[in-house]
C-alpha cells in the first residue's frame, strides 16, 4: 500500500507541477470568461448613434416626436423636403425621414420614406419602424378619445409554469431550456476529460516501456501496483482540473456578469424585435435561469456526474493501459489498436446527443445501461431528472464492468510491459490476460 | 551460507523453454559471473531472480527463505537495457527510486549525498536526467542500483556502453561493495571482464546450466596440460624425443605433458641442459576458449 502511494504521489505531482497542466487549468476559465464579455460587449455595442431629421407634413411627430435614446437621434425640421435632401449632410444628419400628409389618417399600414446615402442597418430600421409605430398606435388612441389607461390593461402577458406530475409537483420553471444546455456542456467535459487523461495514461506506459524504466520498476513493485498507481494519480489530475474548472468558471462568468451590467436602454432595443419585453422582464428571465440552475439537486448531481466519470475514466483509461503496454514505441500498431476505443468514445458523445433530445425514450434507457456508453449520457440526462432506479442501476453495471475491466487490463499490462519486438495482435493480447505471472 | 539457491527452475513462455531445469547457487559474498550466449536465458534467470516474473517449477531460496515479496528490498538490479524517466529530476528520482526500495526520503537524501560526494557530481541534483549524456546517465542508474545497500546485487551489462574512465570507476565500485560484504551476480558475455571480476560461474546454454564452479577450478578443469617456456641457450637435440611440442622458437617452447607428469620435469630437464630459464608458465584456456567450446561442442 506504501508503494502504491508512492507512484500515485509521483504520477500526480510530476504532472499537476507541469507549465502545462497549470496554463491550461487557469486559462480555459480566463478565455471562457473573456469569450462571455466579449460576446456581451458586441450585443451592446450600439454604433455611432444616429442623428435624423424628422420632416413631418402630417403633423404627428410634430407635436410629440419619438423618443430619442442612445441608438437614434430625431430632430424635427420645417424647412422644405428639396431643401432638406440637399442640405441635412451639411446639417450633420444622416438621413431624413419623410412623413407624406396622409400619415395623418392612418390605416393599418403606412409608408414612409428614409432618404439616406448611408446604409442604415436592419436592426435600426426596425427600431424606427417599431418607435413610429408605437407613436401612432397612440395617436390613434388619442383620436379615438379612449382612455390610454385603459387600453393599456388590455394587454396580458401569458406565462407558462411548468409542474411534474408524478411525486413532488415541482415548480420546474424554464427547465428544457436550461436543462439542455447544461446537459450538452456535461456530456462535453465528460468526453473530453476521459479521452485526454485516458490517452494520457497509455502515452505514459509506452513512455516507461520504450525508456526501459519499466524493469527497473517492476524490480521493486509488482506490475499492478504500477498501473494502479497510474491510473489513480492520472485521475486525480484530472479531477482537480474538473474541480478546479467548476469552482473558476462558474466564479469568473459571475465576476464578469457583475462588472458589466446589462444596460437598460439596450434593453428596450430588444423591442426592435417586436417581441415586447421590457427591462424588467429581461431581468426577470436571468432570475429564473438563475433560479433554475439553483434549483437543480446539486447535492445529488455532482457526486453522481463524480462516480460517473470515475467509472468512465477508469474503464476507458485501464483500456488504454492495456493498448499502451502492447504496442510501446510502434505508433503504426497503436492506431489499429486505440481506434476502437476513440470511436466507442465519439459514439457514446453522439448517443448522449441523442439522448438528450428525449431525454426518457426507451433508447435513452437502453443507452444508460451500456457501460461504453453510460458515464457521457447518463450525466446528460441528469438535468432532466431520470427515475434514480435507473441512473443507480446503470452505475452499478458502470462500476462492475470497471472494476473487471482494471481486472483483464492488468492481466495484459504485465505481459506486455516487458514484451518486446513481438508482433501484437488482439489474438496475442487474449493469450497474454491467461498467461501467469 | 549462500545468499542465493536455485534449484531445477523452469520458465516457458509459449513454445520456447528459456529456463530447462537450471540448478546453482551463490556463495554469500561472492562475485559470481553469469555467463551465456545472447538468448541463453540469462534474463529469464536474472528476472525471476528479481521477483520481475515467477518460475514455472523449481524453487529460488534467498537467504534460506522461498523467494518472496519482502526480498526485492534486499536485491539491487542494473538491467541490460537502462531506463529512467526523462523529465524527471536527478535527485528527485533516486529519492523515488529509493523509496520504492523501502528506504525513507531522508535516508535516501543522505545516500544520495554520499554518493554525488563520491562520484564528485553534487551540482547534479536539480538536471533533468535528459539533460545528462549516457554515460552521466549509466553513473545516476548505478546509484539507483546500490542506494538501497541491497545484500545482493545483479549487474547485467553493466559496463555497456561507458568508456574506460567510467568503466574503471564501476569496477572499483563493485569491489568496494563486495569487500563490504555485498554478494554480486554479475551477468555478461564478454569473457575477459569476467576472468578480471568474477570468483565464481555458471554457464548457462539453451536454457541449461552446461558449467559451473569457481573461475580456477574451471579453468583447471579444461586445461590441456600445456606450458610456456622462454629461455636462453641451445635446445638439447632430443626434446622432441622426451617431450611433446606445440610450439617451438628460438627463445620460446609450448610443451604438452600428459595428466600424470610432474611439470616441474620440463624445468629439471631444461635445467639440466644448462638452458637460462626466462619464465615458465601453464597455459590455462581462457574462459573465452572454454565458453566457444562448450557453447559449439
Amino acid at each position: 500500500m506504501n508503494k502504491l502511494w508512492l507512484i500515485i504521489k509521483r504520477e500526480y505531482l510530476t504532472r499537476v507541477k507541469t507549465k502545462a497542466f497549470i496554463l491550461t487549468t487557469l486559462l480555459t476559465p480566463i478565455g471562457l470568461a473573456a469569450f462571455f464579455a466579449v460576446v456581451v460587449l458586441i450585443f451592446s455595442y450600439e454604433g455611432d448613434s444616429q442623428r435624423i431629421a424628422l420632416k413631418d407634413d402630417s403633423g404627428i411627430f410634430t407635436e410629440k416626436s419619438i423618443k430619442d435614446s442612445d441608438r437614434a437621434k430625431f430632430f424635427v425640421r420645417n424647412e422644405p423636403l428639396d431643401e432638406l435632401l440637399d442640405t441635412y449632410k451639411e446639417k450633420n444628419y444622416n438621413g431624413v425621414i419623410h412623413i407624406p400628409e396622409k400619415v395623418a389618417n392612418p390605416g393599418d399600414e403606412v409608408n414612409v420614406t428614409f432618404h439616406s446615402d448611408e446604409q442604415i442597418s436592419a436592426t435600426t430600421k426596425v427600431f424606427i419602424e417599431s418607435k413610429m409605430a408605437s407613436r401612432i398606435k397612440d395617436y390613434k388612441i388619442e383620436q379615438s378619445g379612449y382612455d390610454k389607461k385603459k387600453i393599456e390593461s388590455f394587454k396580458t402577458r401569458v406565462k407558462i409554469k411548468e409542474k411534474g406530475t408524478t411525486g413532488e409537483a415541482k415548480d420546474k420553471g424554464n427547465r428544457a431550456v436550461i436543462a439542455t444546455i447544461l446537459s450538452m456542456i456535461i456530456g462535453t467535459i465528460m468526453l473530453m476529460v476521459i479521452a485526454i487523461y485516458g490517452q494520457m495514461v497509455m502515452r505514459s506506459v509506452m513512455e516507461e516501456k520504450v525508456s526501459r524504466i519499466v524493469e527497473v520498476m517492476i524490480s521493486s513493485v509488482k506490475p499492478f501496483q504500477l498501473m494502479m498507481g497510474k491510473l489513480i494519480g492520472v485521475g486525480g489530475v484530472g479531477l482537480t482540473q474538473l474541480l478546479a474548472w467548476a469552482i473558476l468558471i462558474p466564479g469568473l462568468l459571475f465576476l464578469v456578469s457583475l462588472v458589466m451590467p446589462m444596460d437598460p436602454s439596450s434593453m428596450q432595443d430588444m423591442n426592435t424585435a417586436g417581441v415586447e419585453m421590457d427591462s424588467e422582464d429581461m431581468e426577470s428571465i436571468i432570475f429564473q435561469f438563475m433560479e433554475t440552475l439553483a434549483s437543480l439537486n446539486w447535492w445529488y448531481i455532482i457526486p453522481v456526474v463524480m462516480l460517473f466519470f470515475l467509472g468512465g475514466y477508469f474503464m476507458y483509461s485501464a483500456i488504454y493501459a492495456a493498448i499502451g503496454s502492447a504496442i510501446g514505441d510502434d505508433l503504426g500498431e497503436g492506431q489499429s489498436f486505440a481506434m476502437p476505443i476513440g470511436i466507442l468514445q465519439t459514439l457514446a458523445f453522439y448517443i448522449a446527443i441523442a439522448v438528450v433530445q428525449n431525454p426518457n425514450s426507451p433508447m435513452a434507457i437502453w443507452a444508460s445501461m451500456v457501460p461504453f456508453f453510460a458515464p457521457m449520457v447518463v450525466p446528460a440526462r441528469l438535468a432532466f431528472d431520470p427515475p434514480m432506479w435507473q441512473v443507480f442501476l446503470s452505475l452499478f453495471i458502470l462500476l462492475v464492468t470497471s472494476v473487471l475491466l482494471v481486472w483483464l487490463s492488468a492481466r495484459i499490462y504485465r505481459i506486455g510491459i516487458l514484451m518486446y519486438g513481438k508482433k501484437v495482435t488482439f489474438k496475442e493480447l487474449g493469450k497474454w490476460m491467461f498467461y501467469r505471472g | 551460507m549462500n545468499i542465493l539457491e536455485l534449484n531445477q527452475v523452469v520458465k516457458t513462455y509459449e513454445n520456447h523453454t528459456a529456463v530447462d531445469g537450471v540448478s546453482f547457487n551463490v556463495p554469500k559474498g561472492r562475485i559470481f559471473g553469469l555467463l551465456g550466449p545472447n538468448g541463453a536465458g540469462k534474463t529469464s534467470l536474472i528476472r525471476i531472480i528479481t521477483t520481475i516474473t515467477r518460475a514455472d517449477a523449481g524453487t529460488v531460496l534467498f537467504n534460506g527463505e522461498p523467494l518472496g515479496a519482502s526480498h526485492p528490498e534486499a536485491i539491487g538490479y542494473m538491467p541490460e537495457e537502462r531506463g529512467l524517466y526523462k523529465k524527471m529530476k536527478v535527485g528527485q528520482h533516486l529519492i523515488y527510486l529509493a523509496q520504492l526500495k523501502g528506504l525513507s526520503a531522508k535516508k535516501a537524501k543522505e545516500e544520495i549525498d554520499y554518493w554525488f560526494q563520491k562520484f564528485d557530481i553534487e551540482d547534479w541534483w536539480d538536471k533533468k536526467i535528459e539533460e545528462l549524456s549516457k554515460g552521466m546517465q549509466q553513473k545516476i542508474q548505478f546509484i539507483a542500483t546500490v542506494i538501497h545497500k541491497p545484500n545482493l546485487l545483479i549487474l547485467d551489462e553493466p559496463f555497456s556502453g561507458l568508456d574506460p574512465v567510467n568503466t574503471n570507476l564501476i569496477k572499483d565500485e563493485i569491489y568496494q561493495l563486495n569487500q563490504q560484504g555485498t554478494s554480486i551476480i554479475f551477468s555478461t558475455h564478454r569473457m575477459e571482464q569476467v576472468e578480471e571480476v568474477c570468483e565464481e560461474i555458471v554457464l548457462i546454454n539453451k536454457g541449461k546450466n552446461i558449467l559451473s564452479g569457481l573461475v580456477k577450478d574451471v579453468k583447471n578443469r579444461f586445461k590441456e596440460n600445456l606450458f610456456e617456456v622462454k629461455f636462453e641457450g641451445e635446445l638439447p637435440v632430443d626434446i622432441e624425443d622426451k617431450f611433446r611440442l606445440e610450439k617451438r622458437t628460438n627463445d620460446s617452447l609450448i610443451i604438452k605433458i600428459n595428466d600424470d607428469d610432474d611439470s616441474n620435469n620440463i624445468l629439471q630437464y631444461l635445467v639440466k641442459n644448462n638452458l637460462h630459464i626466462i619464465s615458465f608458465k601453464e597455459i590455462l584456456p581462457t574462459l573465452n576458449e572454454i565458453f566457444i567450446k562448450q557453447v559449439e561442442g
